[in-house]
């Protein structure tokens, strides 16, 4: 078909032959300059994108001493989500960019506010019984987006839905601090025995397994949303679409074009809709970061980067010259774990010469460029146990003395093959080529570098099939038996390194059992005192966010574990 | 005899599709992790809850039974990564999208490269032809994501003109489509460059030329019906390439199309994602591939179509 009309046109062209020719030339000369304008580009681009104009920060300093009221903007903000987020049913969220939808539309019985604390939310007030074991929720006078009362039953179907296995909800473990939560869900116990219960309409009655001294901040975590039980028995893929989606939160879902747009808009029925100033959020879809920025740069976006995002890494130092990028750390940790059954890692010593001998200022100085922080600890700073850290960064004598006797203990004269593996990625690249470098110089030891892709890479470190390997943590709520439960269990799911210490998980299980804050803090500090001086794992740093926004945003919540509230938000 | 000849094509198209199938799967399932392989490995019993729901404690035959069912009934399962959708679903949103995208890339690709190629074959050797094929070569060796971000920088951002990113209404299609369209374009330019200038050369155009015909007449009804044959079988391959939509240019001007499930469904291990976006793009490959055989005759009535060659 496209011959035919590539022949009409030529035939055509003949009728006109004249005017045709003339036409063709114009044609090849515009091609002609279209290809200069492309050299040009070529030659340009390299110092172009710095000196690109940014006309979007127009910090609007026009105050005529009006009250605020006077000049109202609309409350509206443009972001990016940079991906369709995988579900917006609270039951089944394990991911950052559903968590942010979900917290934007839901409410659950407490809220993180600006301070970082659990507030009442959905809840008005709670009652924590003297052993610290039980908790009554008074739930609020509220609605949902569709009208329907917000009851304590809500919240009871919610957690046993989460918790029955035929759900398949992955983030079902957060619920096992619910008394019979962990044996319901593996089939040993009854929902029913399930410590969760509405007394009435108003009342939710809550049993623990252990007295729980972080719950209220578990509570404000999706998997402790209710659900409209209503609206679920209707239609299984209610948190599919707009349409049907129901929440209790400050914002409601008008339109979601799947990859492509959604469009959350104020919730009237919403019970603190006054503190609510937003209107609108709209969010794109975009995935590329460089676009995203280009298109916060244009004016078209109010908010590049993390947390829903990342910068591109090429653009943050030209950020960062010009002041415009916010850095914030979250609970992470990036580390290199070993794996002590391979030699030479099953000498302590060793470990802890390698730990000891690399300078995680310059790495992160030098590679990282976001002011991240050094870890000399592996619990981040926003839980932190012990704020000194547990060793010196870039000590090198101390690791140099420890590698010799290492090896002495172990009758070595010279250190086996070593391979530190990696997942494809760019950034790990580099931080693996800094670090072999850094014990090539300081201790005069080689090290192969291996990279794998993500699945292949997780599976071979869940399987021990590596000497070091690179991962992360996130912490999931603000507590530090986030970061010191993996390596409980020397076959648990995320240790890897299949080291086990029997008093560590003495210390460990001493601290889910005590009930004072102030002891717990320091059972748990013991505990990391161990896991550093036997260092299976060698943190390297804590991580940070980075973000770029409009100037006239504000009341943006970004909590410390990197996650994100939008209904504080307003425009300036 | 067309009947007979397009019902053997599609038997033979439905046991390349069975082959194509049966290998994706087993392939598939043979790499290393699944889409319960997570950064945060889940306890024990709640991957097995998992496993149970989406049916992957089967013994791996039964799940190649269950999965064949799918496909006749085309019922390609729910997704693994996103929990709110299921891959019918996904294409269905996907598809029309990369197929609007792609078809005018396509109608830019052809329609330039004809054009291109004609000019430079007829200009052999001068200013036009070198124009033409730096075109070309720069078109075929200056990679999508480059030639995207050029057009996002000026035509966006320098100028103004067009919309950055995005997919809400034509002038979003735009610069996409220019992107896209740029390696076909300069393929298809370079193919029929060559053959024109083959078949310009032959001693039919000469008769031609001495019969005293126009050469426009000569080029347009005795040249370019011969020199588009291989662009015709280059446009099967390329028409199911380019509507099932391409990872880099959707991925950087945020066009909502199937293009990502090819390429992220795998880093995810989300098998039935996999699984139906290869047994959409086989379809539609296989199907290009019949038109273009049928296409043949109608520019080329030497060319039978093999049944009616036998008579």
């Amino acid at each position: 078909m496209f011959v035919f009309i590539v022949f009409y046109f030529l035939k055509k062209d003949k009728k006109e032959k004249v005017r045709g020719v003339i036409a063709l030339k114009k044609n090849v000369f515009a091609l002609v300059s279209s290809i200069a304008v492309l050299g040009t580009a070529l030659a340009g681009c390299g110092g172009g994108q710095q000196a690109a104009p940014a006309p979007a920060n127009n910090t609007s300093s026009e105050q005529p001493a009006a009250t605020p009221e006077a000049e109202k903007k609309p409350q509206v903000l443009k972001l990016n989500l940079h991906s369709e987020p995988p579900t917006a049913d609270p039951g089944l969220s394990e991911d950052t960019t559903s968590a942010a939808i979900i917290r934007a539309t839901f409410d659950g019985l407490t809220r993180i506010g600006a301070d970082g604390k659990p507030h009442e939310a959905a809840a008005e007030k709670v009652e924590v019984s003297e052993d610290m074991l039980t908790y009554k929720f008074t739930i609020r006078d509220a609605k949902w987006s569709n009208g329907d009362p917000v009851t304590a039953h809500d919240f009871e179907f919610a957690w046993k839905r989460a918790l029955d296995p035929k759900t398949g909800a992955n983030y079902a473990y957060q619920l096992y601090y619910i008394k019979n939560g962990e044996k319901a869900n593996k089939n040993e116990a009854k929902l029913d025995d399930v410590g969760v219960k509405a007394l009435d309409d108003k009342t939710l009655e809550v049993k623990l397994e252990n007295p729980t001294p972080f719950f209220l901040e578990l509570t404000a975590f999706p998997t402790y949303f209710p659900v409209n039980k209503k609206v679920l028995e209707s239609n299984e893929k209610w948190a599919g679409e707009a349409k049907t989606h129901v929440g209790n939160g400050p914002f409601k879902m008008e339109s979601w074009e799947h990859k492509s747009k959604l469009v959350l808009v104020k919730n009237e029925n919403y019970w603190d809709k006054d503190a609510v100033k937003l209107d609108r959020i709209e969010f794109s879809m975009v995935e590329d970061e460089n676009t995203e920025l280009s298109m916060f740069e244009n004016g078209e976006l109010d908010w590049a980067g993390a947390p829903m995002s990342a910068l591109p890494t090429d653009a943050i130092p030209a950020l960062k010259d010009q002041g415009k990028i916010t850095t914030q750390p979250i609970a992470g940790t990036y580390w290199y774990k070993f794996n002590v059954e391979k030699p030479p890692f099953d000498n302590v010593k060793i470990r802890k010469a390698f730990a000891y001998s690399i300078n995680r200022q310059a790495l992160i100085d030098n590679i990282l460029q976001t002011g991240q922080l050094p870890a000399t600890g592996a619990v981040p700073p926003s839980m932190v146990l012990n704020a000194n850290g547990y060793f010196k960064d870039n000590d090198l004598e101390t690791a140099k003395k420890l590698l010799e006797e290492g090896m002495k203990e172990k009758g070595l004269t010279k250190l086996p093959p070593i391979t530190l593996s990696y997942n494809t990625s760019e950034a790990h690249k580099k931080i693996a080529e800094a670090i072999q470098d850094q014990w090539k110089k300081n201790l005069g030891v080689e090290v192969k570098l291996e990279n794998k892709e993500w699945k292949v890479y997780l599976e071979d470190m869940h399987e021990g099939n590596f000497q070091i390997g690179r991962m992360g943590w996130l912490g999931d709520f603000n507590d530090p038996i986030n970061f010191l439960e993996l390596y409980k269990d020397k076959y648990g799911g995320n240790n890897d390194t299949r080291w086990e210490n029997p008093k560590f998980k003495e210390l460990l299980n001493q601290s889910a059992l005590e009930a004072d804050p102030e002891k717990r803090k320091k059972i748990l500090a013991d505990a990391e005192q161990i896991l550093m001086d036997e260092m299976p794992i060698m943190p390297i740093y804590f991580y940070t966010n980075s973000w770029v926004q409009k100037e006239n945003v504000k009341g943006v919540v970004i909590g410390g574990l990197g996650d994100v509230d939008w209904k504080w938000a307003y425009v300036e | 005899m067309l009947i007979r000849y397009l019902g053997k094509r599609i038997f033979f198209m439905l046991i390349s599709l069975f082959l194509i199938v049966t290998a994706t799967f087993f392939i598939m399932k043979a790499v290393p992790g699944g889409p319960f392989t997570s950064e945060k490995n889940v306890p024990e019993e709640i991957k097995a809850a998992l496993e149970a729901k989406y049916k992957l404690d089967l013994p791996l035959h039964e799940q190649y039974f269950e999965y064949l069912k799918g496909v006749i009934t085309w019922d390609l399962g729910p997704s693994f990564t996103e929990k709110s959708s299921t891959v019918n679903e996904m294409i269905s949103r996907g598809f029309p999208v990369s197929a609007h995208l792609g078809a005018q890339a396509l109608l830019l690709a052809i329609f330039g490269g004809i054009i291109l190629g004609v000019i430079a074959a007829l200009k052999h050797n001068k200013w036009q032809d070198y124009s033409a094929m730096v075109i070309a070569v720069l078109g075929l060796s200056v990679p999508g994501f480059i030639l995207a971000s050029f057009y996002q920088y000026f035509f966006a951002i320098q100028w103004g003109l067009l919309p950055i990113a995005k997919w809400e209404g034509f002038e979003y299609t735009i610069l996409p489509s220019l992107a896209l369209s740029a390696s076909p374009m300069a393929f298809i330019a370079r193919l029929t460059r060559s053959n024109m200038i083959e078949v310009l050369g032959q001693d039919y155009i000469k008769t031609a030329k001495a019969k005293g015909l126009h050469t426009f007449t000569i080029t347009v009804k005795h040249a370019i019906r011969n020199a588009l044959l291989p662009v015709i079988t280059y446009l099967g391959p390329l028409i199911a390439n380019i509507l099932t939509g391409a990872f880099v240019i959707e991925r950087i001007f945020g066009v909502p199309g199937l293009g990502r499930e090819f390429v992220l469904s795998i880093t995810n291990r989300d098998y039935t994602v996999i699984m139906g976006t290869t047994v959409f793009y086989s379809i539609i490959l296989v199907v290009m591939i019949l038109i273009v055989d049928i296409a043949y005759t109608l520019i080329d009535p030497r060319i039978k179509l093999a049944d009616a060659g036998r008579e």
